[in-house]
């Protein structure tokens, strides 16, 4: 798979005006190439300072502030918002690696408070209660960038088109279980290899029966991949998880519950750090699995009622 | 004397790495190659070293744990080889950095510069700018800054490659955006992101010139 996003030019632009020394913030290159520095990285959820900190110094490329993590926002049910901006500028206070933070599906003024929070990215996430049960937000009009889930590829470039800078897979958040992310990611995976073995014409009704933009695949067809970074997110618990989504092509990976929901978060957190550095050095793998105490104790997805299944939020 | 076919390492702990061996790919007699454990730091064949951007604590703590901190340390200090460090990597060749985690992070040293790191902002503030850089020419370079830092003081050894104006012209500090002490490269923003070769290329130049060098002491 090739892996070249030096070119790839995001299809809507913020719309944007050049100072007169021709400086411009928030265009796609600038969006799309923060999420190119978190790759081959792992990105933390944490609830508090202290958590923050123990991400920052297990290696953590970003952290992603919230108030319940996923396995608690199932345990405790009701409608999963927004955090308080006081607690995410407390984060923010905390650490000097980049902070994110999660907005409801399709609310756009709890986006526009995040960017006023000065957050350095948006997830548009369905692991929140979803404010609107047709529309996304209309990311590309945001100078913050954001990353969105995905359960396959027309997915992924719906969400690219309404100016998503990066794509997760969604996987099944708050479960520890990672046959979700692993059936996402394989998902995309083969409609890439199919798209590239089509020609021009094969390429509009798969566009059609994809319900994805023509130009998005056509830049598919051509990278080999998305074409924005790609992220493996939702049930990932161990060391071996983390490597299993990057040896499946993903660049980089999320952990929610999977660490503070376990027995010795720092440790683990580390080792989920190196295993994403040495994901394919099995000499590695197996000395950071060693000894990391309880993992979070997981879901059954098969167990899980429709209605629980984070996956099926978006559209 | 022809100039000779180089081998460059990217340290390959997180970050934009594969964005620089794609760059590195389009200039003729160049092989790049990811670089990630001791024997690979190590590798005597590797005629240069490029440290690429992504998070500089990340790979700082990685680079720790994964035992490569000496040797990378040695590629900085004796300066026998070319290392290049692009945003995160030039913070981590510096002597000294402000605005560091709580208790400090590990850098591997070399540079005689102080950096600032994020001295933008955060994300909000990234932004693009066209940068007038002599070296490559009279034509601006499409200077991409993510979150980056800037050299905000360095010895007489380190040279100015390109800066920006100064916030306020009665500001104490520079805010050097590419700077080199002799076989050391560090530029503030990522020309790893642009289609822009020149930067490479100037790289490219400066590791086969050295390389030279190498071959005719070694002959002589």
């Amino acid at each position: 798979m090739s892996n070249n996003l030096s070119d790839v030019v995001v299809p809507y632009g913020t719309k944007l005006t050049a100072a007169t020394n021709g400086k411009v913030e928030g265009s796609a290159t600038v969006k799309t190439g923060l999420a190119q520095m978190f790759k081959g990285g792992v990105i933390m959820d944490v609830i508090n300072v202290e958590q923050a900190r123990i991400a920052e110094e297990a290696g953590a490329c970003a952290v992603m502030a919230l108030e319940r993590v996923p396995a608690d926002i199932r345990k405790h049910g009701g409608v999963a918002r927004m955090s308080d901006p006081h607690m995410i500028k407390e984060i923010k206070a905390a650490v000097t690696i980049p902070v994110m933070a999660k907005c409801r599906i399709g609310h756009f003024v709890e986006a526009q408070i995040l960017t006023e929070c000065g957050i350095d990215y948006i997830d548009e996430s369905e692991v929140l209660t979803p404010a609107d049960d047709k529309h996304h937000i209309l990311k590309s009009e945001f100078p913050i960038p954001f990353v969105c889930g995905a359960r396959n590829l027309g997915e992924a470039l719906r969400r690219i088109n309404e100016g998503a800078s990066m794509i997760r897979t969604k996987g099944e958040a708050g479960t520890g279980n990672v046959i979700e992310a692993v059936r996402h990611s394989r998902q995309i995976n083969a409609e890439i290899k199919q798209v590239q073995n089509m020609d021009e014409v094969e390429l509009f009704t798969f566009a059609k029966e994809i319900q994805a933009p023509f130009h998005l695949i056509k830049q598919v067809k051509e990278l080999g991949r998305l074409p924005v970074v790609n992220f493996a997110a939702g049930g990932i618990a161990t060391p071996a998880d983390a490597a299993l989504m990057m040896q499946l092509g993903c660049d980089g990976v999320f952990v929610g519950s999977g660490i503070f929901k376990s027995g010795d978060p720092a440790k683990r957190a580390r080792a989920i750090v190196q295993a994403t550095t040495h994901f394919r050095n099995a000499k590695i793998l197996a000395e950071v699995s060693e000894n990391l105490g309880e993992p979070m104790v997981g879901i059954n997805i098969d167990t899980l009622p429709e209605g629980e299944q984070y996956a099926k939020r978006g559209w | 004397m022809a100039s000779p076919a180089v081998k460059i390492g990217v340290l390959a702990l997180q970050g934009a790495f594969i964005e620089h061996i794609h760059v590195l790919g389009r200039i003729e007699n160049v092989t790049a190659v990811q670089i990630r454990t001791p024997a690979e730091v190590n590798d005597p064949t590797l005629d240069a070293l490029i440290i690429p951007g992504g998070e500089s604590t990340t790979m700082g703590l990685v680079a720790e744990r994964s035992g490569i901190v000496e040797p990378l340390r040695l590629w900085a200090h004796q300066g026998v080889k070319p290392v290049w460090g692009t945003c995160a990597g030039m913070i981590l060749l510096a002597n000294s950095a402000l605005q560091m985690k709580i208790g400090g992070q590990p850098l591997l040293g070399g540079l005689d510069v102080c950096v600032d790191r994020n001295h933008f902002g955060a994300q909000l503030q990234s932004f693009e700018m066209p940068v007038s850089i002599p070296v490559l020419g009279e034509e601006p370079f499409q200077a991409v800054f993510i979150r980056a830092p800037v050299i905000v003081s360095h010895k007489p050894n380190v040279t100015v490659i390109a800066k920006l104006e100064k916030k306020n012209a009665d500001d104490e500090h520079e805010r050097i955006i590419a700077a080199r002490q002799s076989n050391l490269l560090a530029t503030a923003f990522h020309p790893e992101l642009t289609g822009d070769s020149r930067f490479h290329r100037y790289f490219v130049e400066m590791v086969r010139t050295s390389k030279l060098a190498r071959q005719q002491t070694a002959s002589s």
